[in-house]
């Protein structure tokens, strides 16, 4: 009886394991069958590095290089400045601060990742994109740095949580040591402790990353959306995910535009596929 | 181990009956609206003083943007589109593969209203003016008269009929050969109301959007035909009179002719009282 009870069980839980990665292929399978049809009007490389984006235009105009383009920068920028950031917050975190600091800062970053990214957009909105503007003098302060900025915000929590797991995990052997042969405690930090988690550090970042491409609903309220290759991050940006959350309303199932998006989907599929694959693969060189 | 399971299936007990109510048919005086965002206000006031006379009706609008609205109408999940331009043909089509037969009635003009922030001197624009400014050919607001400043182009999103309507009637000027596209650079913004608080914080701007969201915080420009005409101001006499060179009519459709509960609540918007509503709203009574 027991033994029997041990089975179901197992083979319950075989099977909600099974079950997401059939949601996976499933997604993945739909995806294909309504996005590749796009490629009947237009070739993959006119896709791809098309330079114009007007898709419900006669005959339309299906390029997502602007698009790409602008998820790209929006990506560096909030890269640039949660990756320091973040890591830094980890390394307080996990080395440095007295334990009721930790608690506090720990729950602080905890409620950051809890706030809903619309709310984020909302705030931005009314306070930076206003301040951007003043500062650098811009015609318009939707600009891909303002939405940069805020997906900074919602990239961090993913990024110091992760990076200070993997600090956790290094030996307490290599820090007494170091200690030990006379180091500060910074130089240990610097050149013993950061080096030996550093996968697990760049894994956090690449699951940062993938959060910031993922995005939507905050990029498209401060990014102005124009779909205009961009020069510099100062100018506003038309991001893939914003394209699809503003477009899919309207698009005729069955139309080009609607293939169009569902193809704009596979790109960002594969975009954070290969993100996760990577941090993965950085978290499996750590184990060994 | 079954001590713990008796909360877990009181719980889904109470997720299934408590859930239940919401997944019963709903009763039969129920009306679903959805669509063009200009119209929304509009339609949410027809909506509350029709449930306050028929005290057993519920009426339920939503925006989302004309093609939203007809897609959905054509999708069967609402009972009247709202739509601030008419059907395209390939929409027809669809409709009618599934079974569904699209009805146009008039219900409304509007005016559409181009508009500057209330410091910028210029306050009249011809036509041709404003499809060069919008379609990004003129860059700067001195070559229309004003300051030396870049020109911001603020544009409703593609799902817009607002946005469709502007580009046929302005950019293109009624020729169905034309291929003016809006700048590229413009920014899209997702909603009518976005477009009036950038247009009133930001001295460069350019916006334009349905005569209703017109305020002091915008300046509204006077508009001509061409350079010989004379400018007219976009206020409700002169659109019921027909001197203001861009109004449009404004529409719902529904799926065939309207019967039973969905034709009491059309003919009440085309009452004299339903009319009287439109005014309220800043937009233009159907003449009589």
């Amino acid at each position: 009886m027991r033994k029997f009870k041990e089975f179901i069980i197992e083979k319950l839980i075989l099977l909600s394991g099974l079950t997401s990665i059939f949601f996976v292929v499933l997604i993945f399978l739909f995806l294909l069958k309504e996005g590749l049809s796009v490629f009947q009007i237009v070739t993959p490389c006119d896709f791809l590095f098309g330079k114009s984006w007007y898709p419900i235009s006669e005959p339309a105009q299906l390029g997502i290089l602007p698009l790409m383009m602008g998820s790209l920068i929006i990506t560096l920028g909030a890269t640039i400045i949660s990756v320091p950031i973040g890591v830094a917050c980890a390394v307080y975190i996990a080395e440095v601060a007295p334990s009721r600091i930790k608690e506090i800062l720990k729950a602080g970053i905890e409620l950051l990742a809890a706030i809903p990214s619309v709310v984020l957009g909302f705030i931005g909105m009314m306070t930076l994109v206003p301040w951007i503007k003043n500062v650098f003098h811009l015609p318009t302060g939707l600009t891909a740095l303002s939405g940069s900025v805020m997906l900074a915000f919602m990239a961090m929590p993913t990024i110091v949580s992760i990076a200070e797991d993997a600090l956790y995990s290094v030996p307490k052997s290599y820090k007494e040591g170091a200690l030990a042969l006379g180091a500060t405690h910074w130089q240990t930090i610097y050149r013993i402790i950061v080096p030996a988690a550093s996968s697990g550090i760049l894994a956090a970042v690449m699951l940062g990353i993938g959060r910031v491409i993922g995005e939507t609903m905050a990029v498209m309220m401060i990014t102005g959306n124009a779909a205009v290759i961009p020069t510099s991050i100062l100018q506003p940006v038309r991001t893939l995910t914003a394209t699809i959350a503003a477009e899919m309303g309207e698009a005729v199932v069955g139309s080009e535009h609607y293939f169009a998006l569902f193809a704009i989907g596979i790109v960002l599929f594969i975009i954070s596929f290969i993100i996760n694959v990577t941090s993965d693969l950085f978290l499996h060189r750590e184990r060994k | 181990m079954y001590p713990r399971i008796k909360p877990i299936l009181a719980l889904s007990m109470i997720a299934i009956f408590g859930v239940s109510p919401l997944l019963a048919k709903p009763q039969e005086d129920s009306l679903q609206i959805k669509g063009s965002d200009t119209m929304v206000n509009l339609a949410q006031s027809w909506a509350e003083d029709f449930m306050q006379n028929n005290p057993n009706s519920f009426v339920a609008v939503t925006g989302g943007g004309s093609g939203t609205g007809i897609a959905s109408l054509i999708n069967g999940t609402c009972d009247i589109a709202m739509s601030s331009r008419t059907i395209k043909p390939k929409e027809i089509e669809l409709a009618k593969k599934k079974n569904v037969f699209p009805y146009e009635i008039k219900v409304a003009l509007d005016g559409l209203a181009v508009v500057v922030h209330p410091q910028n001197p210029i306050g009249k624009l011809t036509v041709d003016q404003l499809a060069q400014i919008f379609s990004g050919r003129i860059v700067n607001w001195k070559d229309v008269g004003g300051d030396d400043k870049e020109i911001v182009i603020l544009s409703r999103e593609v799902n817009s009929g607002t946005h469709v309507y502007f580009k046929e009637h302005v950019l293109r000027k009624m020729n169905p050969q034309s291929q003016e596209e809006f700048s590229p650079k413009a920014l899209l913004l997702s909603s009518s109301q976005a477009i009036a608080d950038e247009v009133a914080t930001n001295p460069s701007a350019i916006g334009y959007y349905g005569m209703g969201y017109i305020s002091k915080r915008q300046k509204a420009i006077s508009i001509a035909q061409d350079e010989q005409s004379a400018y007219v101001e976009p206020t409700i006499e002169n659109v019921t009179a027909q001197k203001y060179p861009i109004s449009r009519p404004l529409y719902v459709y529904t799926n065939g002719e309207p019967q039973g509960f969905v034709k009491i609540f059309i003919d009440f918007g085309l009452s004299p009282q339903g009319q009287k509503v439109v005014l309220i709203n800043d937009f233009v009574p159907l003449l009589k």
